[in-house]
Parts: structure tokens; sequence; C-alpha cells
């Protein structure tokens, strides 16, 4: 409380009349502050700032180009997925007609073959049917010739001779039949 | 109430004891050397000055010393002040191409006057340094020096003088009456105003809180402890006032040093 004699101590000077001391160390005052400030303090904090700014567009620059890269990997994607699905249906026509196709080839191959195998049978069965009956031919005509000696060298008068010629001829032909059985 | 404070007058001096209430005055803004260096004398409001660059720089060195892409919290308050003043004030009134070489200037200017102004609630200190001329004076004759010399860099020596002037040939037989005008509001009234626009809103603040401390304590006896509550009330409600009024003057200071750079950079004042 020492600043209690102040009071009593004569006039203070008038309040706008700086004093010089004073006004020397508020002139200090700033030149400290602007000092530390501008040349260390500020920029340091300018050059964070373009940092930020620059990390905060590089960002968004990255997450631009991303977007833009998946969207033609999807467009590609989908170009693709659309080529595949007409390669597919392309294919699947061309099977379908390809199968007609074989189907068709089959059909007329079974066709063409049955009808061979019918001519061949035909043909079979003719010369079957020739060979038959030019054999039977030969053994009627000798069968005839033997039943007609016969019936020339027995007697023509006895008619039981006769007829017993006629049976046995008849037995030695069914002898014959079952023998060639 | 700080010890240091002229209070001149006894602590038992009450109303109602023939003691007459002691009012504050200019005394209250004069203070006793702390220590003396052969004619130097260091007073209370030199330390604060001193101490107010300390603040600044340390604040700001705790801040922006090693800063990060991603603030911790000094920083990001450090950033919040620096960009109110870097875009609030300077790229507002000199423009962001012109302005971006004031800011340090700015920003340190802005700081440390809020900061000398700050002391006037800060406990023990409680005294605002820009309530001394000297000290508004000082940071305003810096400002005038700046933007006298960017005047006549940026237009010449004529051109310096016709800016200043206001010079504008459209005028016509007004054109000396106004040279007149601008010169002296300009050059001569214009570091005074700013100067005294601080001291003057500090000096009154200060005033008014001590008036009222000390009328609460002199009021102390018989009835008076209800006018002594009513004046208590005055000086919470002056603190915070004050504690606005702070930070609005170094805005206008800043403000008002921006728009004299603005002028001395462009083509008509």
């Amino acid at each position: 409380m020492n600043a209690l004699l102040l009071a009593a101590e004569g006039e203070p000077q008038p309040p706008l009349l700086p004093h010089l001391d004073e006004l020397v160390i508020g002139l200090i005052a700033f030149v400290i502050v602007f000092g530390f400030l501008a040349k260390k303090l500020l920029p340091n904090i300018n050059k964070v700032l373009v940092e930020r700014r620059e990390a905060i567009e590089g960002g968004i620059e990255k997450a631009e180009s991303a977007q833009i890269e998946a969207q033609s990997v999807l467009e590609q994607y989908k170009a693709q997925l659309a080529e595949a699905r007409h390669e597919a249906a392309r294919l699947r026509q061309e099977a379908t007609e390809q199968g007609t196709a074989i189907i068709q080839e089959m059909k007329a191959e079974g066709q063409r073959q049955r009808e061979e195998i019918i001519a061949a049978g035909h043909t079979q069965i003719e010369a079957d049917r020739k060979a038959a009956a030019s054999s039977l031919r030969q053994d009627v005509g000798k069968l005839a010739t033997d039943l007609a000696g016969k019936l020339v060298g027995e007697s023509l008068q006895d008619v039981a001779r006769q007829s017993r010629t006629i049976d046995r001829f008849l037995d030695e032909l069914e002898e014959k039949a079952e023998a060639v059985r | 109430m700080s010890a240091d404070q002229t209070l001149a007058f006894d602590p038992d001096c009450h109303i109602f004891t023939g003691c007459g209430f002691p009012a504050p005055g200019l005394h209250t803004f004069i203070y006793e050397p702390i220590a003396t260096w052969g004619g130097f004398e260091l007073t209370k409001p030199m330390l604060l000055a001193v101490l107010s660059s300390i603040v600044v720089v340390g604040f700001f060195w705790a801040a922006f010393r090693k800063p990060k892409l991603v603030p911790g919290k000094m920083q990001m308050i450090g950033e919040a002040g620096y960009d109110f003043v870097r875009r609030g004030i300077v790229y507002e009134i000199i423009g962001k191409k012109d302005g971006e070489k004031y800011v340090p200037f700015m920003v340190s200017m802005f700081f440390l006057v809020w900061m000398m102004n700050l002391w006037s609630i800060i406990p023990l200190a409680q005294f605002p340094v820009t309530s001394l001329i000297a000290f508004p004076a000082a940071l305003a004759l810096i400002v005038y020096v700046l933007w006298v010399s960017l005047t006549f860099k940026k237009h010449g020596f004529v051109g310096g003088w016709k800016n200043i002037v206001g010079w504008d040939k459209s005028l016509g037989p007004i054109l000396p009456l106004v040279v007149v005008l601008e010169f002296f509001s300009n050059l001569i009234i214009r570091p005074f105003t700013h100067a005294v626009r601080l001291f003057a809103n500090m000096f009154a603040g200060h005033l008014l809180i001590v008036m009222f401390s000390l009328a609460s304590w002199y009021l102390l006896n018989g009835i008076g402890i209800v006018y002594a509550g009513t004046s208590f009330v005055m000086v919470l409600v002056m603190t915070a006032f004050e504690l606005f009024i702070q930070a609005v003057q170094a805005y206008v200071f800043v403000l008002l040093a921006c728009s004299y750079v603005q002028g001395a950079l462009s083509e008509h004042h």
C-alpha cells in the first residue's frame, strides 16, 4: 500500500502526454511479437494450411478418379456381359441348328440303310426262291420221270398194283422228305 | 483490488465516518517504479506490456511451433484466432491478393493489443496497459509509419501527396479546401484518433471498474451496505462488459490499421 503516498505527491502528468520510456517499451513489445510471428510461427502454420488444403483436394481428386475408373470398369463389364449373352445366344442357336441337321441326316441315313436292308432281303429271297424253284423243278421232273418209269414198268392191268406203286412212291417221297429234313 | 493500485485512501475510510469518497482519478494510472536501473524506472504497466508480448508469443509458440496436418487443441485455437484476423479483417478490408503481405503484421497487432487490454480483468494485474497513452501511441505510430511509407512507395512522391490530400480535379473550386481538410484529417488527426480511441476506451473502462470497486468498499458501513452491494454488482457487470470492449477495441484498432493500409495502396484514398 505504499502507492497511497502517490496521490499526495504533486500533479500527475496530463493523460494524453505519452511517457517516452513506455513508448519505447510499447515499440519493443510489438517488435518482439511481430518478429516471432512473422519470421517463424505464421510461416509454419501457413505451410501446414497449404499442405492440409492439398491433402484435402488430393483426397477429393483421388476419390473422383477412383469413381471414374469404377464407372469405366462397370461399363466394360456390362459390355462384356452383353457380348457374352449375345455369344451364348448365338451358340445356342447354332447348336440347335446343328442338332436339327444331325437328326435330319441320321433320319435320312436310317431310311437309306433300312431301304438297303430291305432291298438286300428282297434280292436274297428272290435268289433263294429261284434256287428253290430250279431245284424243285429238277426234283419234280426227276420224280415225275421216276414215277412214270415205275408206272410204265409195272403192269398197268393191275389196279391194285397200281395203287400200291403209287403208295410206295408216296412213301418214298415222304421218306425222302424226312431224310431231307 | 490490487495492492499496487493507487488507491490513495485509508482502508478504514468508510461512509458515515467523516471520511470523504476517495474518488479515482488520474493518479489511479500512475505507478511507483518496481525497479530502477540508472535513469530507467520499470513500472508495473511496462512489465505488463512486456508480459503481453511474452504471452502472445508463448501462445503462438505452443500452437504453431510444430503444426500438424490434423491440429491439436492449441493449434486449433491458434488457427481460429489467426483465421479470424486473416480472413475476417485483412482479406475483408485490403483484399486477399494485396492483403496477404500484411497478415503477420495485423495478427501481431491484434493479439498484442488484445492481451494488453486483457490485463484489465486478470487478477493481480488488473490494469489495462493500453490505458496509458504511450502504448496505443507506440502502436499507432507503427501503423502510421507503415501506411505513410506505403503511400509514397506505391504512388511516388507527388502521387503519394495527391493520395494523402485527396487530390481530385473534378472538385473544382473547393479543391483547395478539400486538400487542406484531408491533409490535416489524414496526416495529423488520424494517428491521434487511432491511438486515443483505444486509450480512451480502456482508460474509461478501467476508471469505471476502479470507481465501483472503491465505492463498494467505501459504502460498507451502516445502511450504506445495500448500496455497497449494488456497487459490487456493477463491478461484476463492468468486468464482463470490459471483457467485451477489450476484444472490440483490439478489433477496431486493427480494422482501422487495415483500412489505412488499404487506402495507401488504392488509387484514391
